[in-house]
């Protein structure tokens, strides 16, 4: 082993800011008094914008460290910039509404930190070792922050994510070993030399599945998804916010980078469960939203059925035409989610109570009369969801259908519209409750909550007159 | 950026004005809002005519391009790309012209969120006038789909009793015939590589003759644009949303709904199915009829059976809308040109009768058709005017209806495609049921002993603002229906264009 080079610190560059001012802001975060702790989140908030800044400074700078363990690229830049946006938007959202649900400490904008730097590292990992690492690193925050609300049903979901998170991160080192007893390697490139310089034996298969196993469990998709609906339940919005986002985003990161890069041979046997596993994710999370009269359980399913369309994106992993315009597809439509997830997620917020009162469908009535701005907004981001003109979802729908037809796949884009509008029906329920029903609904005004849901209902539009540049952004960043 | 000050750029999106002027407005100012609209709409009607001014009626191809490359990375090749020709210039002057009519005939009907209503009319106007000027199937499926928002609104706020009812059916029922077609047009999109229609035009006729598109896909092609418009015009069976919809709707709803967006389907058929899957067309062109002929006797049916005004005139939309198809897939120059004059007819005469049908009910809040009688004494001007609408609706000679239906059923018995004389035969019929019901109307409200409502109510005859409303109506009934050649003479280069690539 050699001794680390610059270049393998500037490789992980990115993650090393963020981590280096984590444990910093730990050491300041003692000397801040406890009613003061809006100082914290500023602070945290000042790291995230300042790692932000650094990685936009990056784009089309490729290189990889330590032995090919961690890799810098397009594709990881990309992610980095949409997990430390996620990072903002989740302090953002939680800034007024932690304090006013009465669980406002330092730890939480900290621990939120520290997950944004496993997110950040899952995407840059390029070995499995480090996806493990990663993947650690990115949940055990999240399982605390689930559990952050002193409530019965917030320490519910805490436990019940950690239990299913340390199943599934089993999954995945389970899998990491039988694909290691396999090849020899858990360099991803490495995996793939040696699957192609021979025969690769079921063992390399069965490890490739049970990664897809555990990846299915962290990005929520269908069957592995029962612990969602009750995690983003029980669970403070504002973390359901952020993980909705963030870990979904990492998630499909890592899984668009391990599968395309070290799998790509193992296509012709995964193809036909990676459409099941899709167009079973779309069908189950939209159907069950249906019934839901909470919010957040229907945003949770909502959130599912939108892991089946990335999962869209994935399918053509190992057809080497289509591959590099699908991925691309799935970041951009990772961009169109989690902008809207933030902005939804806002206005449930703005509209919760304490003691998780405010959050069902009925206590949306009237909220078009008494405020007019925050249920066009709400509007915009159901619409977006549904995939409705004018705005991000629709674009992202479009080029995700387009990519899946490309493929081949033109029944799993059948499946696709078809389930979008099921999705129109239980998505409109929520602007029928806003603006044709009579309520008095009080809304929490709080000005980073209103600057977030202002400023991703005007990017929800506006992005989707002038995508060229998004578009552009997500295809320099897919895989060639 | 020239683009943006081209005239159908301004023409589509000059409403946006109006929209933002009245979004800043306190919605306390009602008056002044539905000023702000109104004059809004008067100008883009104002544009609208400058628009025809420039359009060469003898020149079939498309005009007065507005065109910019949007999306152009990686194989997309989306355009925003507007133009207008003689299939759709009557269509986008008919839009301008209806919008200014329906904000007028809500002056006192809505009362309640004012800034709303009109913020989401001009919307409306938009994604209508943009669906008749794209080019490109992108930005075309975008203004489609647009339309449905507003709409939505417009039925699911200010409608009626089981309004919130009829807007989710009205939104379902469309978006599910046109998530099919983005399907389609996401197919034809990778095939052609662009979503230029001229360009896929020029690239299509290879990909069929080297057989890339197999004639069973053109097939499926076509059925999935045929099921987002065939529910739009509504063809039957697929009409169940829209009495719904009209019956719910507030009055400029209804006039807009059934005066230009089931236009939208017919011209849809008209600039789509027809061109881009000529085979498939003519194929398909009798089982259309069928469906067109079983529309036009059932809808009339049905229209008879109606106690309710506005549902016997939704109905008979289906009828009227039957006729439209019947004219498109006669596929001859006649039956075209008489559909697409139809379009318009239609517009005129549907729109004038939900306006006045609408002005009654302000004072009388009923439509039922039993409860009035005898109401030609009270209201003389009232009555003459939907004489008028009404002979206008059933094709009486001399007036718009009659040239239009009378071109399309000659078109209908010579079609080659169609193959058989006897659907014109049937839907024949259908004219005169249109005069039994409609007269049947007629008599019951206005003639006869004086009903309870006509005796209880202290009913005014209409004002000027109501009159207002309707004459710009009334003046084109007789216009088209005493010397229609102008109209036809737009329309008849474009027509023979497009009948001329079809391989009949």
């Amino acid at each position: 082993m050699t001794q680390p080079q610059f270049i393998d610190f500037y490789t992980i560059l990115p993650f090393t800011i963020l981590v280096a001012w984590a444990c910093l802001l730990l050491l300041v975060d003692l000397f801040i008094p406890r009613n003061r702790k809006g100082i914290t989140a500023f602070l945290a908030a000042l790291g995230l914008a300042g790692t932000l800044g650094y990685s936009v400074t990056q784009i089309g700078v490729s290189s990889t460290g330590f032995n090919g363990m961690v890799s810098l690229d397009g594709f990881s830049t990309f992610a980095n910039i949409l997990l430390l946006a996620s990072g903002l938007f989740g302090i953002a959202l939680a800034y007024g509404y932690i304090k006013r649900m009465g669980i406002e400490r330092g730890e939480y904008y900290i621990l939120l930190l520290f997950s944004v730097t496993g997110m950040m590292l899952m995407a840059q990992a390029a070995d499995l070792i480090i996806v493990f690492l990663a993947l650690e690193l990115l949940s055990i925050p999240l399982y605390v922050l689930s559990a952050v609300s002193r409530k019965l049903d917030s320490e519910e979901a805490g436990l019940k994510y950690f239990l299913l998170g340390a199943f599934a991160s089993g999954f995945v080192v389970y899998g990491t070993a039988l694909v290691f007893g396999a090849t020899g390697t858990t360099s991803l490139n490495g995996i793939f030399y040696a699957a192609s310089s021979g025969d690769f034996s079921l063992l390399l298969t069965i490890g490739a599945a049970l990664i897809l196993v555990g990846f299915g469990f962290k990005v929520a998709a269908v069957p592995f998804h029962m612990w969602t609906p009750d995690v983003y339940q029980g669970a403070p919005t504002s973390i359901t916010a952020f993980m909705a986002a963030g870990a979904k985003i990492a998630g499909f990161a890592s899984l668009f980078r391990v599968f395309v890069i070290a799998f790509p041979l193992l296509a012709p046997d995964l193809t036909a469960v990676l459409w099941a596993l899709s167009a079973l994710t779309m069908i189950v999370g939209n159907l069950a939203a249906i019934s839901q009269s909470n919010i957040k359980r229907m945003l949770a399913y909502s959130a599912i059925a939108h892991a089946g369309y990335i999962l869209m994106a994935f399918v053509p992993y190992g057809n080497k035409d289509v591959m590099p315009t699908a991925i691309a597809a799935g970041l951009f439509y990772l961009v169109a989610y989690t902008v809207t997830n933030f902005g939804s997620w806002g206005v449930v917020i703005a509209l919760e109570k304490a003691e998780g009162k405010g959050l069902e469908l009925s206590d949306y009535a009237g909220l078009a009369k008494k405020y007019p701005a925050l249920a066009a907004a709400m509007t915009v981001f159901m619409l977006s969801f549904i995939g409705f003109p004018p705005t991000l979802g629709l674009i992202g729908k479009f080029y995700l259908f387009r990519s899946a037809i490309a493929g081949g796949f033109t029944g799993l884009a059948i499946i696709g519209v078809i389930t979008s509008l099921i999705s129109a029906y239980y998505y409109l329920r929520v602007v029928v409750n806003m603006y044709m029903k009579e309520g008095d609904p009080v809304v929490e005004r709080e000005p980073w909550l209103g600057f977030t849901t202002a400023v991703t209902a005007i990017a929800t539009v506006v992005l989707s007159f002038v995508p060229q540049f998004l578009f552009l952004l997500a295809i320099t960043a897919g895989f060639r | 950026m020239e683009f943006l000050l081209q005239p159908l750029t301004l023409l589509t999106f000059f409403p946006i004005l109006g929209v933002v002027v009245i979004l800043f407005m306190n919605s306390e100012m009602k008056n002044a809002i539905r000023w702000v609209a109104l004059v809004t709409s008067l100008i883009t009607f104002g544009i609208s005519l400058w628009v025809l001014g420039q359009f060469n009626a003898s020149n079939p191809d498309l005009q007065l391009e507005a065109k910019y490359a949007w999306i152009h990375v990686a194989g997309w090749n989306i355009y925003y790309y507007l133009a207008v020709d003689g299939l759709s210039i009557l269509l986008v002057l008919l839009t301008a012209f209806l919008t200014p009519i329906s904000i007028l005939s809500t002056w006192t009907a809505v009362e309640d969120r004012v800034k709303d209503f009109m913020v989401f009319f001009l919307l409306l106007e938009v994604g209508m006038t943009g669906v008749f000027l794209a080019q490109d199937l992108f930005l075309f499926y975008i203004f489609w789909e647009f339309t449905l928002v507003p709409m939505y609104f417009l039925i699911g706020l200010w409608g009626g009793p089981r309004r919130v009812y009829a807007a989710i059916k009205f939104f379902l029922y469309t978006m599910a015939g046109s998530i099919l077609m983005l399907v389609a047009i996401l197919f034809l999109g990778i095939q052609t590589n662009t979503f230029n229609i001229p360009q896929m035009l020029v690239r299509l006729p290879d990909l069929y003759a080297t057989g890339t598109i197999t004639a069973g896909t053109q097939m499926l092609l076509f059925l999935a644009f045929t099921a987002a418009f065939a529910i739009k015009v509504p063809m039957w069976p697929l009409h169940s949303w829209l009495p719904d919809a009209h019956v719910e709707a507030p009055t400029a709803g209804s006039v807009i709904l059934a005066g230009v967006l089931l236009k939208m389907g017919t011209y849809g058929f008209l600039r789509f199915n027809i061109p881009l899957f000529p085979n498939a067309a003519i194929q398909a062109a009798p089982w259309i009829a069928l469906f067109a002929t079983i529309g036009i006797i059932y809808g009339a049916a049905v229209s008879f059976a109606q106690a309710d005004m506005k549902k016997l005139v939704a109905y008979s939309s289906v009828s009227h809308l039957g006729f439209v198809m019947l004219g498109l897939f006669a596929l001859n120059p006649q039956g075209v040109a008489g559909a697409i004059l139809q379009m318009v007819n239609h517009g005129l005469s549907t729109g004038a009768l939900f306006l006045l049908i609408g002005m009654i009910y302000e004072q009388t809040h009923t439509r039922e058709i039993k409860v009035y009688g005898g109401l030609w004494k009270i209201t003389p001007v009232f009555g003459t005017l939907m004489l008028i609408s009404s002979l206008s609706s059933m094709g009486l000679p001399g007036l718009n209806g009659f040239v239009g239906e009378f071109t399309i059923l000659l078109g209908a018995f010579g079609s080659k495609a169609i193959g058989n004389p006897w659907y014109a035969g049937i839907s024949a019929i259908g004219v005169i049921m249109a005069a039994i019901y409609i007269l049947y109307m007629f008599q019951k409200v206005f003639l006869g002993p004086a009903g309870e409502i006509t005796h209880h109510h202290d009913l005014k005859d209409l004002n000027w603002r109501e009159i207002a409303t309707v004459i710009p109506l009334i003046i084109f009934m007789f216009w088209i229906g005493l010397y229609p050649k102008p109209f036809f003479d737009i329309l008849a280069p474009a027509v023979e264009k497009l009948l001329s690539a079809l391989p009949l």
